[in-house]
């Protein structure tokens, strides 16, 4: 099955950000495709390449980028959020790129399911 | 439909708005995560919607985060736990997926 | 699977994949800035030509709520944007009858014409789509 999923928090405030990836974990472990994240609101702050966690704190920046060129996850970040967030292409995490929010419909229209993770 | 709340029931009404919405409607399952599964402890004041909840839906809790929070031992009998990979699965067994944010 | 759809499969009897999105609004505006964002999927989605509908329950019905004000808050006031909607063929906008009067709230406060669901209407509703998009 094809999976699309939503963040809509950013790292560390919210647990939507964990949750959400170790649901995507998960679906990839089982044999399902993520085939896109969309992240919107104050979730584009998970693609901030600026982000340093403590040293035995998870980095959950870091987690996506390594999701994304394992399993070839498709990371979208909004770019209208973005840019009122100070996302930008120069402090862009690797793995995310920035586009619109068609992509997000897209995504609702392309996955057999979609699943909206926030606070 | 799998409805999916994340929040306390003594904090915010999205089990109840879920619980009004949801009862009764053909075919529907809840999962609670995060600081929803607070709704799942026995012995709350959040038991009695629970209950009333189970008469209709099919209720599920996400055990990670039950264990996280340390109420593994007072789980509301008839609640099904689950793991990351059972979230997914019923994710995938309904035809969509309601999140009460 | 061709690039101008996106990998959409095209089901050649429907002529096309239409799916029933549903928005569904549960915060007010201004406190955060969920239901601004929000809005601004709505009215993309309307390029896409797919069944798009939104709800209101619980504090979201205050989004539609007549007469806001925003100038001493520094905030752009965007409910007009909630008439617009229907200029983009956006015209199914339930309410949920339980949300508005635990507010005190009817029809008669709205700036959009609704339709006005029982909890249970809702629910069934809600049950009957295929993509739910919260905020």
């Amino acid at each position: 099955m094809k999976f699309g999923i939503m963040v809509n928090e950013g790292p560390y405030t919210h647990q939507a950000t964990d949750t959400a990836f170790l649901f995507a974990k998960a679906a990839i472990e089982k044999g399902h495709e993520v085939a896109r994240i969309f992240f919107y609101h104050d979730g584009v702050n998970n693609s901030s390449s600026l982000t340093e966690p403590p040293q035995d704190d998870r980095h959950i920046v870091n987690r996506w980028t390594k999701l994304a060129e394992e399993h070839n996850v498709d990371l979208v970040v909004c770019v209208a959020a973005a840019m009122r967030r100070g996302i930008t292409e120069g402090n862009l995490a690797k793995g995310f790129r920035i586009s619109g929010l068609g992509q997000l419909v897209e995504m609702g229209i392309q996955s057999d399911r979609l699943v909206v993770f926030g606070d | 439909m799998l409805h999916i709340v994340n929040k306390s029931p003594f904090e915010s009404n999205s089990l109840e708005s879920c619980v009004r919405l949801a009862s009764g409607v053909e075919g529907s399952a809840l999962i609670l995560i995060e600081d929803g599964v607070y709704a799942a402890t026995k012995g709350s004041a959040a038991e009695e919607l629970i209950k009333k909840a189970a008469a209709t839906l099919k209720i599920y809790a996400l055990w990670p985060d039950v264990e996280a929070r340390g109420m593994q031992d007072g789980c509301i009998e008839g609640i099904k736990l689950v793991d990351y990979s059972g979230f997914v699965e019923l994710v995938a067994e309904h035809n969509a997926a309601q999140s009460w944010l | 699977m061709s690039e101008t759809t996106g990998g959409v499969e095209f089901d050649e009897e429907s002529g096309g994949a239409i799916k029933k999105f549903m928005f569904v609004n549960r915060k007010a505006p201004y406190g955060t800035i969920y239901a601004l964002e929000g809005l601004e999927v709505v009215l993309i989605s309307a390029a896409f030509d797919q069944d798009v509908s939104m709800a209101f329950l619980d504090d979201g019905v205050y989004e539609i709520v007549k007469g806001q004000h925003t100038k001493a808050i520094g905030m752009k006031n965007f409910s007009p944007t909630y008439r617009a909607l229907e200029g983009y063929d956006i015209e199914k906008l339930y309410v949920e009858k339980e949300s508005l009067e635990r507010r005190g709230l009817t029809v008669d406060n709205l700036i959009v014409p609704v339709e006005v669901l029982t909890s249970a209407e809702m629910g069934e509703l809600m049950s009957q789509q295929e993509v739910l998009i919260s905020f």
